[in-house]
């Protein structure tokens, strides 16, 4: 029911890309279904029909390239003029100014100023090294200048102390002080939540701005925001004037769209975007990364970030030569399982991969969670060392044991030696084959051929972190990669998923779900 | 230029909004008076309506209801966040009725909001505090951010005000200074709040609230909890811990789980609602920060799509600013501005 802006593209896309010649009904058939599906996913109408006419004048008349289909041309400009609307690129905070830099964060209420405030000075001070002065001017919340002061008291960094019947310009003017005479090189004015309607509050904070010229005005907002973005949006730069927007709550299951209509509107970048609850949930934005998420690829960057963070280098290694050789025991399926808990469960790995976003409702019906994970690795964690060295032994009394042990069923445990067995035989089969399917299937997770040597994986490894991460060329990304990042960074394909393409891409917990052959559940 | 309204106070509240020919007629409103949220709205529109829309007559721009004219209209309600099936529901309706005909702005007016109010009627229900159930349980949930603990102090306003001996139950043990929040609301009321340092368990909070209630003869107990997206599966399951821990003390209870929606909130809504639900079984909303832009149009979907009722809306920051919710009015506000 809750189809995502990335689902209903591809559906619509996937759909054109099996027809023989772009015509013009063709793209009035595809944007009208685009011009849904934004809206569905909370975009403004206003800049939702200010994206449809750019895309459609673009498409219109369009040549299409050679050896690429109608459809991925469509893919092409349709994904293009999303990361141009978003903003080619990634802007971060400016903090080139004299110090004290003040820093004015703005927006309605609730949308999270104050964590964002919180998470912001963390930034800064453990990433840019800065000296960081927060200030509350909310002094009308309730406890919203206590909240401040425990989340500075958390983090280590330093609050103005608070003044009860002080007026915000007035908590401004001390906060100023307070930074230059305490040498700080940041002072974060966190304000308090306003309506837009609200002529006295909105003075007041121009007010505010006035006296502190802040070299930053962030307006925070919630990436869950409906239509009413584009009005928040507006007058928060008409009245106060903004130099960049910071996206809460991306963490949600939202479709997002606010994110395109406040940038659309406003013209100014959004610098950051938060992730969740912890004081570390705060990154960058990406906008290429939220237009390939919006056209179904997944967010495969991220999830190559986020496996070369977790995933341990050396027993990656070590893995791989085991590979080589054929050998897999129930120790590294053990190993593997835990990798994957790390990354986020099996939920988050697939909510990442391009095409699966398709899927996720028949995940979800799948009940394929945590516990699924869980229970495997209490199965193995309940057999000897010498069962999980050699799987072979266990007959059926040991495992009538291992099941009691592990709190489940002998049915569960003949599953996990199903699994692992067929899991052993296909990293057997991609260490081993030059030619043939599985070479293409090593290929295809960027093992080039045969499997990576030790070195090959601290290679990608390498590449992932300086941000050149590949696209894999899965088939649901319909080769979307090849044709649409031409001439763009490297983005290229098929590189490969470094550290998961060590271990192999078998998604061990799966249970016989097969994410690249379909619905085998 | 209103329909005949059946209750004489809400017509006297119309035409005080509308009607600048019986202006005369009716008293000045006394500055002294709140004003209504639908005065303010009102008092909104006329400041914004030059940036930000039009009426419905502006749209009208012929005589003749034609395809174009109809599709500005949905783009009206779309634009209030209605979404698109049921906008075009709405309009589907408003074009069997009138499709090339001629029209005026108070027809369409008319139609666009019967039509939005006969599917907010049924759902618009006031919260009644059941006496018999001794202590009456209210558990307040949400998205982080949507107006919990504000609206737990309006609340409590007004249930005191209706003579229940409240307790008030911090149960946002996650966020900083929530628990410092709640009990400024608690003072201000002057009733008790029962709380446990940051990052206690709020389900074992919960429990204590429960047997306390009982053995000090308190009305009714008003639980806030941690703001959560409805997608952190993790966040959910502690709330049902919640309910869980609450129903070992009394089966019934909680007797209204109110999930509390932000006005600005778009289609992410219907998922708030149905997984609230399913984790802990609201049974009823109230949508907060309508004083702002934002139409809160995603109600009419949620009515259509969950039937849950609505009870209040939030209007503002004051003590008082909360007030029942009423189809009609929510219908014409909804009708309002482009």
């Amino acid at each position: 029911m809750f189809e995502s802006l990335s689902d209903k593209l591809s559906g619509i896309l996937n759909g054109l890309t099996r027809r023989g010649a772009l015509s013009e009904a063709d793209v009035t058939a595809a944007l009208r279904e685009v011009r849904l599906a934004l809206i569905e996913a909370d975009v403004s109408l206003d800049v939702v029909k200010t994206f449809i006419e750019q895309v459609r004048s673009r498409a219109v008349g369009a040549e299409v390239v050679r050896s690429v289909s109608p459809g991925q041309m469509v893919v092409k400009i349709v994904h293009d003029a999303l990361v141009e609307t978003l903003g080619a690129e990634q802007v971060g905070i400016n903090l080139e100014a004299t110090p004290p830099v003040a820093i004015l964060m703005v927006g309605l209420q609730g949308s999270g100023k104050t964590t964002t405030t919180a998470k912001l000075a963390r930034r800064l001070t453990e990433r840019d090294r800065r000296k960081v002065l927060m200030a509350s001017l909310d002094t009308r919340r309730p406890a919203a200048m206590e909240q401040l002061a425990t989340l500075g008291k958390q983090l280590s960094i330093e609050t103005l102390p608070i003044v009860t019947g002080q007026s915000p310009v007035q908590i401004t003017r001390r906060a100023l002080d307070a930074a230059r005479l305490g040498g700080f090189d940041v002072v974060l004015l966190d304000t308090a939540g306003r309506t837009t309607v609200d002529e006295a509050l909105m003075a007041e904070v121009a007010e505010v701005k006035t006296l502190a010229k802040p070299h930053e005005v962030l307006l925070v907002a919630d990436a869950l925001t409906g239509q009413d973005a584009v009005n928040t949006a507006r007058a928060f730069e008409e009245r106060v004037g903004i130099t960049g927007i910071v996206l809460t709550r991306v963490d949600g299951d939202g479709r997002g769209g606010a994110a395109l209509s406040m940038r659309s509107v406003t013209g100014k970048p959004i610098k950051l975007v938060g992730m969740g609850e912890k004081m570390d949930a705060l990154d960058d934005f990406h906008p290429s990364r939220i237009a390939n998420r919006i056209l179904g690829m997944g967010d495969i960057v991220s999830l190559v970030e986020k496996a070369s963070q977790n995933i341990d280098a050396e027993k990656a290694k070590a893995l791989a030569e085991k590979m080589r050789k054929g050998k897999f025991d129930l120790d590294d399926l053990r190993d593997q399982l835990a990798q994957i808990e790390k990354i986020g469960g099996v939920g988050g790995l697939l909510g990442m991969l391009p095409g699966v976003a398709k899927m996720k409702d028949q995940i979800a019906s799948a009940n394929l969670d945590q516990t699924v994970v869980k229970r495997q690795k209490a199965i193995i964690d309940s057999m000897t060392r010498m069962e999980r060295r050699n799987p072979d032994i266990l007959k059926a009394s040991r495992k009538k044991r291992i099941a009691a042990g592990s709190g489940t069923k002998v049915e569960d445990i003949n599953r996990l030696l199903k699994m692992h067995r067929q899991t052993a035989d296909m990293m057997k089969a991609m260490g081993q084959a030059k030619r043939g399917p599985m070479a293409g299937m090593a290929q295809m997770f960027g093992l080039g051929g045969g499997m990576p040597s030790a070195e090959e994986i601290a290679k990608l490894q390498a590449q992932a972190s300086a941000g050149g991460a590949g696209l894999p060329d899965f088939p649901g990304a319909q080769g979307l990669g090849q044709q649409g990042q031409a001439g763009k960074p490297p983005i290229g394909l098929p590189t490969g998923l470094p550290g998961m393409g060590g271990k192999g891409f078998g998604l061990p917990g799966l249970g016989g779900f097969n994410p690249f052959g379909g619905k085998k559940k | 230029m209103t329909q005949s309204n059946p209750l004489d106070q809400k017509r006297g509240l119309f035409q005080r909004l509308f009607g600048s020919d019986s202006a005369a007629a009716e008293p000045v409103a006394p500055v002294t008076e709140p004003l209504s949220w639908w005065q303010r709205l009102k008092g909104g529109l006329q400041r914004s309506s030059q940036a930000l829309g039009q009426g419905i007559s502006d749209l009208l721009t012929k005589k003749r209801l034609d395809a174009q004219t109809l599709q500005d209209f949905e783009d009206v309600l779309i634009r209030a966040d209605l979404g698109i099936t049921v906008s075009e529901r709405i309009i589907a309706a408003l074009k069997r009725e009138k499709f090339d005909r001629d029209v005026e702005a108070a027809d369409i007016e008319h139609v666009l909001v019967n039509e939005i109010k006969n599917v907010l009627d049924p759902v618009a229900k006031p919260l009644a505090i059941d006496t018999t159930k001794k202590p009456f349980v209210i558990l307040m949930a949400g998205v982080n951010g949507a107006g919990k603990t504000t609206t737990i102090g309006k609340l409590t306003a007004k249930f005191k005000a209706e003579g229940h001996k409240i307790l008030l139950v911090a149960g946002d043990t996650f966020r900083a200074a929530a628990i410092e929040q709640l009990q400024v609301w608690g003072a201000r009321n002057d009733v008790e709040v029962m709380s446990r340092p940051q990052g206690a368990d709020a389900a074992g909070l919960a429990f204590d609230a429960m047997t306390r209630a009982r053995t000090d003869n308190f009305d009714l107990v008003m639980i806030d909890t941690a703001g959560r997206l409805q997608n952190r599966t993790e966040l959910m399951q502690e709330l049902e811990k919640i309910v869980r821990v609450i129903k070992k003390c009394d089966a019934e209870a909680p007797h209204a789980s109110l999930l509390v929606l932000d006005a600005t909130v778009g289609q992410n809504a219907l998922s708030q609602v149905e997984l609230f639900r399913k984790s802990a079984g609201i049974s009823g909303l109230i949508m907060t920060k309508l004083d702002g832009t934002a139409r809160g149009g995603i109600l009419v979907a949620l009515a259509q799509a969950q039937q849950i009722p609505i009870h209040f809306i939030g209007v503002g920051e004051g003590i008082d600013d909360l007030e029942p919710f009423t189809a009609d009015d929510f219908a014409r506000a909804l009708t309002q501005r482009v």
